[in-house]
């Protein structure tokens, strides 16, 4: 865990008074809502259908136990007593009070977090892996890096009225659980021949109304000059990123209308100015950042433990560990998925007790410290594997270990025409429906590995078009109406989903994805064969045949 | 389903009301004939014509300290006289998610 | 609209000139681009101080032949979420060393002083009368800042180092 010091606690403060002055100023009527709009959303603040709606950053997706039980506590105090995890390591609330948001967030600063830059035109939360440092094989801990960034992006006095939102994504291993491909710059973390660490820079990735892949700028920039490369990119962009329509302004639009070759000597340009300034990051400054890192003191402990052996005779502990259950680089350790994904729940909720359990849970079994991951799911990444029978029973008691993590009902959804005001149509229900759907868990493992992403509009929170089955809802004549593709993926061979067919009414969704399903338990060549592989090796169309025929 | 940020011009088909929310706290509230909000749709005021529609909207643009982001939306009328929203958002809206208890534990 | 400068509010001595405003005898004049560019030698020949106004979708560099010879640049913020002025500010004063009254206009608002501040605008022209009354609180309000640029505050990666290094002594 990265521990702020005094220089990150006084600025995270200066930024909630500077707020509680924004928020005076507006309900004294000083500010009018077109000029205040711009200042809240910088703080996380939007304007949803039932009230405001409060988005909180977990940068990078790392918590500490005492972070999480902040995020209770403004759960229970100041909202409805529960919160929603983002695809972007983030947690929002969604009740929350304009009045009393200073004092949530002063709250909140106490124990180093904020809400900086959640919303608007501005860079937002620097997103990663959610193994970083645990997972095995990573090249080397990301979090470093995540970190510089973060502090550079925040408050910037250049970059904070871009064209549009502006999002960051590292990784470090060469699974990517970070989606980075769908990010204004995605970050991959490399090393040279000579063994320097740098990064692998992709730009112009996104998803939306447009959706693109993002393409590589550039295959290596040393790690010193990666402050200087990124202020680069948003300097071109920042110039001429286009403002005159909300839909083109992303980055993505500025890479696909110049080209690839085009932006990227622009910015070659820009960079040539501007890498031997004082943006370059010297090993020292490395070192500090690192040496702010907590890592945890773990013991020799044994490969396989006899709790372990002994639990393997429960058949719900096996299931579960089977399933959520990761390999730790630390012999003797596991990284364990939290399924925020019970039958039947809306996706990605978890109420305050929940969440000053998993605390306390964390606190006891993870060095106190949970991850948070863009598929709506938490983490406990330090688990000692003899803890692992215990951790599990205060799991289910909670109704935290559900095993369906990468499973069909492991659903990423938004929020939805539920709770979000551009939303044209609803999210959960149908998540809530399919889940129920494939709630057999033995059918759910028959599936195997299948992702699921809804959105309920366009803007594509619910990430739908790298789903291996993605949902998208849109409103025709006054109704819901869903469009369903296959084939998307958000990995390291993120690919776009193709459209199976005319778009389904909202009673007709979980028959349609029932139907798809069966075909590809027909159309697959072994049981090994993943969905997604399927679909890549025969196309959509013998699924629209089997789906449609009938239709 | 329209999103409000699309409401530009102002044609409505039937009765309609004005809503936003309020702005000291975000709650979903109705402009009503006193000029003022109300949390209750059946103390709303009903516009039955776009220049109707168009004045309380203006009225209700105006009051930016009371709440935030009004537009019109469609009601529909019981042969009770009771008002009901006009529409799946609206009904959200009013009665809240559809999604039963928000968190099942 | 008032105008602060130097941190103070303060009077303007510019008169802004359209495209086609008669050239006044005397006095400070601010120009608009297409005007200086067009005529540059002559107005800058007259007695008086000549500024330009530059728009924010104009690449700067135009403008560097005559950086040492002009009196001010007015940057523009047609509105607040514009934000392409702070990148010719940077440039402005980091790139092209520019020392002259650097001056936003537009919708420019309290809550935006502290970048503009960073960016290098040393003059502005404020919307609301209690915005530039606000100004000399409001540039205080940051005593943290996480990025190098040309307004020379210390950044918090260096004052870190700094800290170390004290910490270190002794040791």
């Amino acid at each position: 865990m990265y521990a702020y010091d005094e220089i990150d606690r006084t600025l995270v403060n200066e930024r909630v008074s500077e707020f509680r002055d924004q928020v005076k100023r507006r309900l004294s009527g000083e500010l009018t809502e077109d000029e205040f709009k711009i200042l809240r959303l910088q703080n996380g603040v939007y304007l949803q259908l039932h009230a405001y709606m409060f988005r909180v950053a977990i940068p990078y997706g790392t918590l500490a136990s005492n972070q999480l039980r902040a995020l209770a506590h403004v759960a229970r105090k100041y909202d409805r007593g529960y919160g929603h995890f983002t695809t972007r390591q983030n947690i929002q609330f969604n009740w929350i009070k304009l009045a009393e948001l200073p004092d949530a967030l002063a709250d909140l600063a106490e124990v180093g977090i904020h809400a900086m830059q959640t919303s608007g035109n501005n860079m937002r939360n620097v997103t990663s892996d959610q193994w970083t440092g645990v997972a095995p094989g990573e090249i080397e801990d990301p979090r470093i890096w995540s970190e510089l960034i973060r502090q550079h992006t925040t408050l910037h006095p250049e970059f904070s009225f871009l064209p549009r939102k502006f999002k960051i994504a590292i990784t470090a291993s060469d699974h990517d659980r970070a989606a980075i491909k769908i990010h204004d710059i995605g970050l991959k973390l490399i090393k040279n021949e000579k063994g320097e660490t740098g990064f692998e820079v992709l730009v112009g990735g996104g998803l939306g109304r447009t959706p693109f892949i993002g393409k590589t700028i550039k295959h290596f920039v040393h790690g010193r000059d990666i402050l200087s490369y990124i202020e680069a990119i948003l300097r071109v962009y920042n110039q001429y990123g286009r403002r005159d329509n909300i839909y083109k302004a992303r980055i993505k639009i500025l890479v696909h209308e110049l080209g690839i070759e085009k932006f990227s000597r622009e910015v070659e340009d820009e960079w040539q100015h501007i890498r031997n300034s004082s943006l370059q990051i010297d090993d020292e400054v490395i070192e500090d950042i690192r040496s702010r890192f907590t890592y945890p003191a773990y013991e020799k402990l044994p490969h396989m433990p006899d709790e372990l052996r002994q639990a393997a005779a429960d058949p719900g502990f096996e299931a579960w560990r089977k399933n959520s259950v990761a390999p730790h680089k630390v012999q003797g350790y596991s990284i364990v998925t939290v399924s925020l994904k019970p039958i039947g729940a809306p996706p990605g909720d978890a109420t305050a007790e929940q969440m000053d359990a998993l605390a306390d849970l964390a606190d006891k079994y993870s060095f106190g410290e949970i991850r948070v991951g863009h598929e709506q799911n938490l983490a406990l990444p330090h688990v000692a594997k003899r803890d692992l029978p215990a951790l599990w029973k205060a799991l289910n008691r909670l109704g935290l270990a559900t095993p369906n993590v990468n499973l069909i009902t492991d659903i990423i959804a938004c929020p939805g025409l539920d709770y979000c005001s551009l939303a044209n149509a609803r999210s959960i229900p149908i998540a809530q429906e399919l889940t129920r759907r494939f709630s057999n868990h033995e059918l759910a493992n028959l599936i195997g590995r299948l992702h699921i992403n809804i959105s309920g509009c366009i803007n594509a929170c619910g990430h739908h078009h790298v789903g291996h089955i993605g949902i998208l809802g849109v409103e025709k004549n006054g109704e819901e109406v869903y469009q369903i593709t296959i084939g998307g993926r958000a990995d390291e061979s993120a690919a776009l989903g193709n459209l199976i067919g005319p778009g389904v009414k909202f009673d007709e969704v979980a028959d349609v994805i029932e139907d798809v399903v069966e075909a590809y338990l027909a159309l697959r060549e072994r049981p090994e064969e993943l969905f997604i592989d399927t679909v890549k090796r025969l196309g959509v169309e013998p699924f629209k045949e089997r789906v449609y025929a009938t239709r | 389903m329209t999103s409000p940020l699309e409401q530009k011009k102002i044609k409505i088909a039937g009765p309609s009301v004005v809503t936003a929310n309020r702005t000291w706290d975000g709650i979903v509230v109705y402009r009503t004939a006193a000029n003022g909000w109300s949390a209750e749709l059946s103390e709303a005021a009903i516009v039955r014509n776009s220049d109707e529609a168009k004045a309380l909207l203006a009225e209700s643009v105006a009051d930016d300290v009371g709440a935030i982001g009004p537009y019109i939306a469609p009601v529909r009328i019981g042969e009770d006289g009771k008002v009901q929203p006009g529409n799946l958002r609206e009904q959200i809206r009013r009665t809240g998610v559809t999604i039963g208890s928000p968190v099942q534990v | 609209m008032p105008l602060v400068n130097g941190g103070k509010i303060a009077d303007d001595s510019f008169v802004k000139l359209a495209v086609d405003t008669p050239l006044p005898e005397g006095g400070d004049i601010l120009v608009p681009a297409e005007r200086f560019l067009g005529d540059a030698d002559a107005l800058l020949k007259r007695g008086g101080k000549v500024g330009v106004i530059w728009p924010n979708n104009r690449d700067i560099a135009e403008l560097v032949p005559y950086l040492g010879r002009i009196a001010a640049v007015a940057l523009v913020f047609p509105t607040f979420r514009d934000g392409r002025a702070y990148s010719q500010a940077r440039l402005l004063r980091e790139r092209y060393d520019y020392r002259g009254e650097l001056r936003a206009t537009g919708q420019v608002l309290r809550d935006q002083f502290v970048f503009m501040l960073r960016a290098g605008f040393d003059c502005f022209e404020v919307k609301k009368q209690a915005d530039a009354e606000a100004f000399m609180q409001t540039a205080k309000r940051y005593s943290v800042f996480y990025q190098p640029t040309g307004d020379g505050r210390i950044t918090a990666l260096h004052r870190r180092m700094q800290l170390r290094h004290s910490e270190g002594v002794g040791t």
